[in-house]
């Protein structure tokens, strides 16, 4: 029986594969596409290395997820690091605060199935995200 | 990891491998533009076909490797970006403009021939 949830703690940019390798093995593990499993790879190599660059540490967890009538992978990015003032700047294409290409959040929502954010300012961040098998 | 790089004639050929870290194509971007001004290359491959990941990191520094290397007069061509990267890449909104790209080393070395022709 493989694992119903993993863990990864994120610190390093070693972490950052670490979390796209289970994530993938994870998702084939479930009987996605290849193709669909590439996309839950990038997803969480965007979400981890958000985590990276704003708040220095925190998690990924994988899940899969079961509903009546079909199976996915759910991923929490989840750290403590200053939030988001404003997220709907934050999920408009093009913007950045850390410098770096801003295209992280609306893009891993265009990968992925299901998108939810949800940020405290001073208390961190908690991004779920989730794909269903075709 | 250590991405090796060959040299064949005039053409630095770099191929990645699967996990590359951050870290590890900082330390590629140096190197490769090392490696050109030493060798006097006049164009660089740089082979991603084992790259099961492209995401916005990794496709910002081949974009800066390839600036770079045109700042010393030499070409660059990133050859093959498997189907579903290059899928997962336009979902991102990644993309490598400016960048020359080809379906894999053959078809890269044949760009450049074709090239360096044209200039000669």
């Amino acid at each position: 029986m493989p694992a119903e949830e993993v863990e990864v703690a994120i610190s390093s940019d070693q972490d950052i594969v670490l979390a796209r390798q289970k994530g993938r093995a994870m998702a084939v593990e479930l009987g996605f596409s290849s193709g669909d499993a590439t996309l839950i790879a990038t997803a969480i190599s965007e979400l981890a290395r958000n985590i990276l660059s704003y708040a220095r540490r925190g998690k990924i967890s994988l899940k899969m997820v079961h509903a009546s009538n079909r199976q996915g992978i759910s991923i929490i990015a989840s750290d403590s690091g200053p939030g988001i003032r404003d997220i709907r700047q934050a999920m408009r294409d093009g913007f950045s605060t850390s410098g770096s290409l801003g295209l992280g959040l609306p893009g891993v929502r265009r990968l992925m199935d299901e998108f939810e954010i949800a940020s405290e300012p001073g208390h961190g961040t908690i991004v779920t995200v989730k794909k269903w098998k075709q | 990891m250590e991405v090796p790089i060959l040299k064949q004639g005039e053409v630095l050929i770099a191929t990645f491998q699967a996990a590359l870290s951050d870290a590890d194509l900082n330390h590629l971007r140096m190197g490769l533009v090392r490696q050109v001004v030493k060798f006097r290359s006049r164009a660089v491959i740089v082979d991603v076909t084992a790259m099961d990941v492209m995401d916005s990191f990794a496709s910002r520094t081949l974009r800066e490797i390839a600036h770079m290397i045109r700042l010393r007069g030499a070409e660059t061509v990133i050859v093959g970006i498997q189907p579903e990267v290059a899928f997962a890449m336009v979902q991102l909104g990644l993309t490598l403009e400016g960048v020359a790209t080809a379906l894999d080393l053959e078809e890269g070395l044949a760009y450049l021939n074709e090239k360096f022709k044209t200039t000669n």
